[in-house]
């Protein structure tokens, strides 16, 4: 993982958006790291498009501030950004270079320099044979692509991917997935916004989960799975476990055939791994040992069921 | 940010410019002009065609030599018997022929008869009845005791020649068919050129909503510089279009159509092809037919034709036709009540998710730009200084429509400077509205949309 830079590129400042029927952002801040992927969480519903619009300048926020490299959000800006949004859509009837061009040229681009980047990044995709084709002909898979370049074309040190592996197949979820680490190794920043935090979570530097249009949690995802970490170790093995230690605490123990066993066991304050391990290597066979860390998945639900009424725990039940 | 709304503006323009179907549209549609042209112009020369009808008396009052000849039809005294007579101007492909048997009276003229080939028509039948109305009336004038001379005397024309006399107190030839069809182009154009293009936006945006590229566009432009770059691009594509149509017609009709009808009065037939400009034919098509041959030599020689289109515009200075307000009028009108009705299209298009969903919100926007058209052929056209043109061409919804009509017939220049001052305010108002309605409807997906809520959307915030 990168080393997470303490200058925040964007810093949202108690963002506040409420539409006709609902309140989408209830006082949200946040600040986005420099160089380093954000992944922006939470369930469908929750916000988080509210607040890409937002960044993006396509609506207002009603109250609160966003800064952009500390400076106040404004259209200068445009061209620094980049997002590709949840709804995927180019021109049906426009050429793959065409449209290309016009979209990098909005962002500020001078036409040489746009036709020069789009000649090297068709390269890189390997579809410089698409640029003549229009892109109702491409299927849906290669219009993706399409996108993301449109995206990153302008060279943006801010790229919002809304729902980024949505509607790619593995091969070209992986292709992308090294672009996107490549750019952020070459300066910009990422925010990962999705409601499928298991597709994220293993290439973020950081995160903000937002649920009911209120930020739950955010930090580094290291500190944040340190911080929830309950010290519980999953081991299996064969022999008969039974622990009785002020130390230790069997949280989960099931039976297998053969005498086999899983456990889940906790360590209370003071105790070690190794010392778990020393007092049972004297008792049973161990196959495996290793520390039970809680995905985001699993920090989201608890942190919801910890600062959310009851009635409101349907939400996290759902996701389970 | 004028770069990107010219930005957007050139890609509405190229795109649409390059479809196959402009380009179709384009080249057929001023062969279509030519072709309907041709059509007018032959029905025209037939319409003209000299009918000669033979006329057998028998009567021994000596009618035939007191039937007086018009341009439209002559009178050809016959001999032979009626069945000869009969055959022979079926033969010789006569209008007709009129038998007037003997002892004819000429105080009770019964029997007369006027055989025809096919049907006779009502028109034809009626100069025939004229001419023999006025022959008996001479017949019995005469038998009452008065001389041939005094009988010349009785029958001279009185010319009717119309004079218009404007606000200065200057005379000039007046000529209300000219004026009227002028007007009538004047209007049509306009009221076609806001429906199709108007149309046209609504669809653009609502091409961009189902495809989702809105929400791209919107990270990058401002609503309102991508919804007037759409506006203004789809007006440059129907002024490139006008442009073309004018220049190839005029092309279509000064060079194919000589062609195909063999140098065949040329002048009529241009004529034709351009219904703004009947009244050219008096200038540059004299008494057709019988002069083929001097028509025939005009359509050789282009300086002539040139001065055709020189003498229309001389004739309608003569006519005291006021071309300059017409042509600044026309534009102002033209990109005003475009502007007006496009920004509310585009608004439509905002809207709705499905173009199938526009109807509702269609009505009332064509009502007022239908109503003007329909209103303005039927009142305005007949009654051009009346309460109902003032008031109509007033209001920027109506006037643009309603004030071309009555341009050519002459406005006062307080009621043209109010109208256009109102047009303005008027398209700046339906701009901000549509732009209010567009920025949050462009974004909204799956509702179906209320006037009510539409109401809501102009107040919303950022």
């Amino acid at each position: 993982m990168q080393q997470v830079n303490s200058r925040p590129i964007l810093e949202a400042r108690e963002v506040r958006k409420h539409y006709a029927a609902h309140t989408a952002l209830d006082g949200v801040s946040l600040a986005v790291p420099e160089r380093s992927i954000f992944g922006l969480l939470g369930p469908n519903g929750a916000g988080k498009t509210s607040l890409i619009r937002i960044i993006t300048q396509i609506t207002g926020a009603d109250s609160g501030e966003i800064l952009f490299r500390g400076e106040k959000l404004n259209p200068s800006h445009i061209g620094q950004i980049g997002y590709l949004p949840e709804e995927r859509g180019l021109y049906k009837k426009m050429k793959v270079g065409e449209q290309l061009l016009y979209l990098a040229q909005l962002r500020g681009l001078s036409r040489a320099d746009a036709v020069q980047r789009i000649k090297s990044w068709l390269a890189r995709f390997d579809i410089k044979a698409w640029a003549e084709k229009n892109v109702e002909d491409l299927s849906k898979g290669m219009q993706q692509k399409v996108q993301f370049v449109a995206t990153v074309l302008h060279q943006p040190s801010l790229i919002i991917l809304d729902e980024p592996f949505s509607g790619f197949d593995p091969i070209n979820a992986n292709l992308i997935k090294d672009e996107i680490l490549r750019l952020r190794d070459e300066g910009a920043t990422i925010i990962f916004s999705t409601h499928r935090m298991e597709s994220v979570e293993e290439m973020c530097d950081s995160i903000a989960l937002i649920n009911r249009s209120h930020k739950v949690l955010d930090g580094a995802v290291s500190a944040i799975r340190n911080q929830f970490k309950t010290n519980t170790y999953e081991v299996e093995g064969q022999g008969r476990l039974l622990v009785v230690h002020p130390d230790f605490e069997v949280v989960e123990q099931k039976a297998r055939e053969n005498d086999h066993f899983y456990a889940r066991i906790q360590l209370h304050a003071g105790a070690t791994p190794n010392d778990l391990l020393r007092f049972l290597i004297g008792q049973v066979q161990i196959h495996a040992f290793r520390e039970q860390i809680p995905s985001i998945n699993e920090i989201f639900i608890r942190r919801v069921r910890e600062t959310m009424p009851e009635t409101l725990q349907e939400t996290a039940n759902a996701l389970l | 940010m004028a770069s990107k709304f010219l930005l957007v503006a050139q890609r509405e323009y190229i795109t649409r410019v390059r479809k196959r179907a402009f380009v179709v549209l384009t080249l057929l549609v001023p062969l279509l002009i030519a072709g309907f042209g041709l059509f007018i112009g032959k029905l025209a020369q037939s319409d003209e065609t000299i009918d000669i009808v033979d006329v057998r008396d028998d009567s021994g009052l000596n009618v035939a030599s007191r039937l007086v000849s018009t341009p439209q039809l002559q009178f050809r005294a016959v001999g032979g018997t009626l069945a000869e007579a009969k055959q022979s101007f079926q033969a010789q492909k006569h209008a007709g022929l009129l038998y007037l048997p003997a002892g004819l009276s000429e105080k009770d003229p019964q029997g007369v008869q006027f055989f025809g080939k096919g049907n006779v028509s009502l028109s034809k039948e009626n100069r025939v009845q004229t001419a023999l109305t006025d022959a008996f009336a001479e017949l019995k004038m005469q038998k009452s005791g008065l001389t041939q001379t005094q009988l010349d005397q009785l029958r001279a024309k009185v010319p009717l020649s119309s004079v218009s006399v404007d606000e200065t107190g200057k005379e000039k030839d007046s000529n209300s068919g000219v004026t009227t069809g002028i007007a009538s182009a004047l209007a049509v154009l306009i009221y076609f050129f806001i429906f199709l293009y108007g149309v046209q936006i609504m669809r653009g945006v609502g091409e961009e909503k189902s495809s989702r590229v809105m929400e791209v566009m919107l990270s990058a432009v401002k609503p309102f510089d991508l919804m007037m770059g759409k506006i203004v691009g789809i007006a440059a594509v129907g002024l490139t279009q006008f442009l073309l149509w004018g220049l190839l017609s005029w092309g279509a009709t000064s060079v194919v159509i000589p062609l195909l009808t063999g140098g065949d009065q040329p002048a009529r037939t241009e004529v034709a092809a351009r219904p703004a400009s009947p009244a050219a034919s008096t200038t540059a098509a004299p008494a057709p037919a019988d002069n083929a041959v001097a028509a025939s030599a005009e359509q050789m020689n282009p300086a002539k034709r040139a001065n055709a289109i020189g003498g229309l515009f001389d004739m309608l200075h003569k006519l005291n036709i006021p071309i300059g307000t017409i042509v600044f009028g026309f534009i102002a009108y033209f990109l005003g009540g475009y502007l007006l009705y496009g920004a509310l299209f585009g608004a439509v298009g905002a809207a709705v998710d499905d173009q199938t969903d526009t109807q509702q919100f269609m009505f009332p926007i064509t009502m007022p730009l239908i109503l003007s058209y329909v209103v303005g052929f039927s009142v305005i056209l007949r009654n051009p200084d009346g309460p109902v043109a003032f008031w109509m061409s007033m209001i920027p919804f109506t006037s643009p429509v309603a004030m071309v009509i009555r341009l050519p017939f002459g406005v006062p220049m307080w009621q043209l400077a109010l109208s256009i001052g109102l047009l303005i305010l008027g398209f700046v108002g339906t701009v901000w509205v549509a732009a209010r309605i567009y920025r949050v409807g462009i974004l909204m997906y799956g509702k179906k949309v209320t006037y009510k809520e539409l109401s809501k959307w102009m107040f919303y915030k950022g």
